[in-house]
């Protein structure tokens, strides 16, 4: 079941408080924003503690874990932030509730599915477009790069492309 | 120099930067949970056009960034040129990987930074789009070196939109704001477009109050009302 809570945040506001973190992380870090680095690290962590050797033989997996390990990255820290940030949000908003979203006729294993391939499609591309929606499109397009702003117009191409064929899942 | 320094991560001060970096990851997953970007509905609303929250809220973001940018660079608090440079561009493969990255989305309903925030509210739908990104990260690794040339293909360098058009960065910065109005406008429109077709259930309360002056109230004479002869 899905808790309401309290009324969102109109979204104008919420992207000024968006672009003011990107901001402050330029301001900082030297650097955007970044989210799919963390679970591409994590991945890459979890590959590292059952097969070394595979890690290893493959170079940018290897290059990865360098000396320090895969974790020992600012965005890993980062993205730990936004988990503490996002349930800090959802709960204090009365939002906080387990559940898979779906359509009412779409069936949870279905959508579990679809969530994890959708999740390998995006996990590629992030590492294909050196970066995702926030650190390639949001953190690049606030800079005015040229391939981040080719990048954004593709999501929305590809979003729109393949909106029609998974559409089920929402009814 | 800027009074930040920037080699916080390395050294002495790398605990320090790695504490900033969770304090920022937090401020990062606040907003985006209080957009409501955390909630799938509000997030492929925007391909369906019931719901175009992301946009709104993405280039709202970008315009808010990039003038804050400019500004600060200005005053000399931001080393603009060198964040720059840690974004150049490849053209061919940062296409490919948008198209895909975009189909991504609709599938798992997320993106690589609202999964997050989604699983952190209790989404389980969410943490399984996490665990594809660590498939999907794995398996790029795993077929680089068979892509060949193609990952570094169209290399234009750290080349910006002024500095490819040939036109001053200020241009660029106003044009960009233009274009997000423009888009906000547009989105109000497909929004009570769709809306008007009897879209399916919608997550978000009705945004009758943002609704821009434009708007003429419901009228019979309005030409997309049907009057029976």
């Amino acid at each position: 079941m899905t808790k309401d809570g309290k009324p969102f945040w109109n979204p104008y506001a919420a992207g000024v408080a968006l672009g003011l973190v990107v901001l402050a992380t330029y301001v900082t870090m030297g650097h955007g924003v970044g989210a799919a680095t963390a679970s591409f690290r994590l991945g890459v962590a979890a590959v590292n503690a059952v097969a070394p050797g595979h890690v290893q033989a493959v170079p940018s997996l290897a290059s990865t874990v360098g000396t320090r390990g895969a974790l020992d990255n600012w965005l890993v820290f980062e993205v730990l932030g936004m988990v503490l940030g996002g349930a800090l949000g959802a709960w204090s908003a009365g939002r906080f509730g387990r559940e898979v979203a779906r359509g009412a006729t779409f069936s949870g294993g279905g959508r579990i599915a679809l969530a994890i391939a959708g999740g390998t499609l995006m996990g590629f591309a992030a590492r294909l477009g050196r970066g995702c929606t926030s650190g390639q499109a949001l953190s690049g397009g606030a800079l005015m790069s040229v391939g981040a702003w080719a990048f954004m117009i593709s999501i929305f191409v590809g979003g729109y492309g393949a909106a029609w064929f998974v559409r089920r899942q929402w009814r | 120099m800027t009074p930040f320094p920037i080699q916080s991560l390395y050294g002495d001060h790398r605990a320090l930067g790695l504490l900033l970096a969770v304090g920022l990851g937090v401020a990062f997953g606040f907003v985006l949970e209080r957009a409501g970007l955390g909630r799938v509905r509000k997030l492929v609303g925007q391909f369906y056009g019931t719901d175009m929250t992301v946009l709104r809220v993405l280039f709202t973001a970008i315009v808010t960034a990039m003038v804050g940018a400019v500004i600060l660079s200005a005053v000399g608090l931001l080393d603009l040129p060198f964040i720059e440079l840690r974004y150049p561009t490849y053209l061919w493969p940062m296409i490919v990987a948008g198209i895909v990255l975009g189909a991504g989305f609709v599938v798992s309903g997320y993106c690589p930074g609202t999964c997050v925030v989604g699983a952190a509210s209790g989404k389980l739908d969410a943490l399984a789009t996490v665990g594809g990104l660590m498939l999907g990260g794995l398996a790029y690794a795993e077929l680089e070196t068979a892509m060949g040339a193609f990952p570094n293909s169209g290399a234009l360098g750290s080349v910006t939109l002024g500095q490819w058009l040939g036109l001053p960065a200020p241009v660029v910065a106003a044009a960009v704001a233009l274009i997000a109005l423009g888009a906000f406008l547009a989105a109000a429109r497909i929004e009570r477009l769709v809306a008007a077709r009897g879209a399916p259930a919608r997550d978000a309360p009705a945004r009758a109050a943002e609704a821009p002056a434009d708007t003429p109230a419901p009228a019979p004479s309005g030409a997309d009302v049907a009057l029976s002869p």
